[in-house]
């Protein structure tokens, strides 16, 4: 928190794992972060799947629970 | 669908082995599972498929409820572009064997929002048709456990589904060798699924081979007709014209 009260970093968990990144980050920004290619990547935030268009227009909020998943071999 | 084989890809030993596997299958369509990006893992293997143009069939495998195959099966489409969905809803760690209740909850749900469904279910007439009714696509009988190579426990349901199905039946799961496929087809399934018989086997390629043949032949024996079961036997060569032997006198 900074003095006026506003939130400047976020602790959320990505895949299972606690981080912390800066208030605005965007769900995009994370996929980058994770993977050399947002190619059959899909992202689900606190249980909803955020569709690839909004994943530059969706900011990350305190606590969010991130998946990012692709395909394993599997079946 | 081009094939009546569908390749699993759990167990594949390498991405070139798999590569080489979808060769010699000649499959037109293959499962993934869906799991957390791997940063440090290698990927691939849908370059892979789409390499051999064979089509993406996420499943839902280590769910264990409706909802999280739900979320799953929403996450696949998302990540692949395909409304197919495997559906499995798992009831038990030991024997892998489909919770009915949350299966079926989580093909009606699927269904209604426009999903492909197909289904892993139990060898039970009942439960398929009660798929069907939800409005999935085809359904997955096992023929026994997840990879347990045990063929198929009961070749009786697994008809009785053949028959009584209107969408296409899969058997699905327990596949040990390539008889097991051959029956599957012989009972009337439409087609079958092999993972582990494959891929764990100890030379995938040539089994994979093996498997494609074995559909084959099932599938073309079953339109052949097969001869009914006899009790005694009954002489192919003809019982007219056999010659005499003259006795000792």
């Amino acid at each position: 928190m900074s003095g006026d009260g506003t939130v400047t970093e976020l602790r959320i968990e990505v895949n299972g794992r606690r981080c912390t990144v800066s208030a605005g980050t965007t769900v995009a920004a994370v996929v980058a972060q994770w993977c050399d290619s947002p190619d059959g990547i899909a992202v689900a935030r606190n249980g909803e799947v955020v569709p690839r268009s909004a994943w530059p227009t969706t900011d990350l909020d305190h606590d969010d629970h991130v998946e990012i998943v692709t395909a394993a071999a599997g079946g | 669908m081009a094939s009546r084989l569908i390749l699993g890809t759990g167990g594949i030993p390498s991405l070139d082995v798999l590569d080489a596997v979808l060769e010699a299958s000649a499959t037109s369509l293959a499962t993934v599972a869906v799991r957390r990006v791997d940063p440090a893992a290698a990927g691939g293997i849908l370059d892979v498929l789409r390499r051999r143009a064979v089509d993406v069939l996420p499943n839902t495998a280590g769910c264990f409820t409706a909802a999280e195959a739900v979320l799953t099966a929403k996450l696949a489409r998302q990540a692949f572009g395909t409304d197919w969905v495997k559906l499995e809803v798992i009831g038990d760690e030991d024997t892998l064997l489909p919770d009915a209740v949350e299966l079926l909850g989580a093909a009606e749900q699927l269904c209604d929002e426009g999903f492909v469904v197909l289904p892993y279910t139990n060898d039970d007439p009942v439960l398929a048709r009660r798929l069907e009714q939800a409005g999935c696509a085809a359904v997955m009988p096992l023929g026994s456990p997840i990879g347990s190579g045990l063929g198929i426990r009961n070749p009786h349901n697994i008809a009785l589904i053949a028959e009584s199905c209107s969408v296409p039946v899969i058997l699905d799961a327990g596949i040990g060798t390539a008889s097991d496929a051959a029956l599957a087809m012989e009972l009337g399934c439409d087609g079958v699924m092999v993972a582990t018989a494959i891929t764990r086997c100890r030379q995938p390629v040539r089994m994979a081979a093996a498997m494609r043949s074995a559909v084959e032949a099932g599938y073309e024996a079953r339109r052949a007709g097969r001869i009914p079961r006899r009790w005694s036997a009954r002489a192919s060569s003809p019982v007219a014209g056999t010659i005499a032997v003259p006795g000792p006198d």
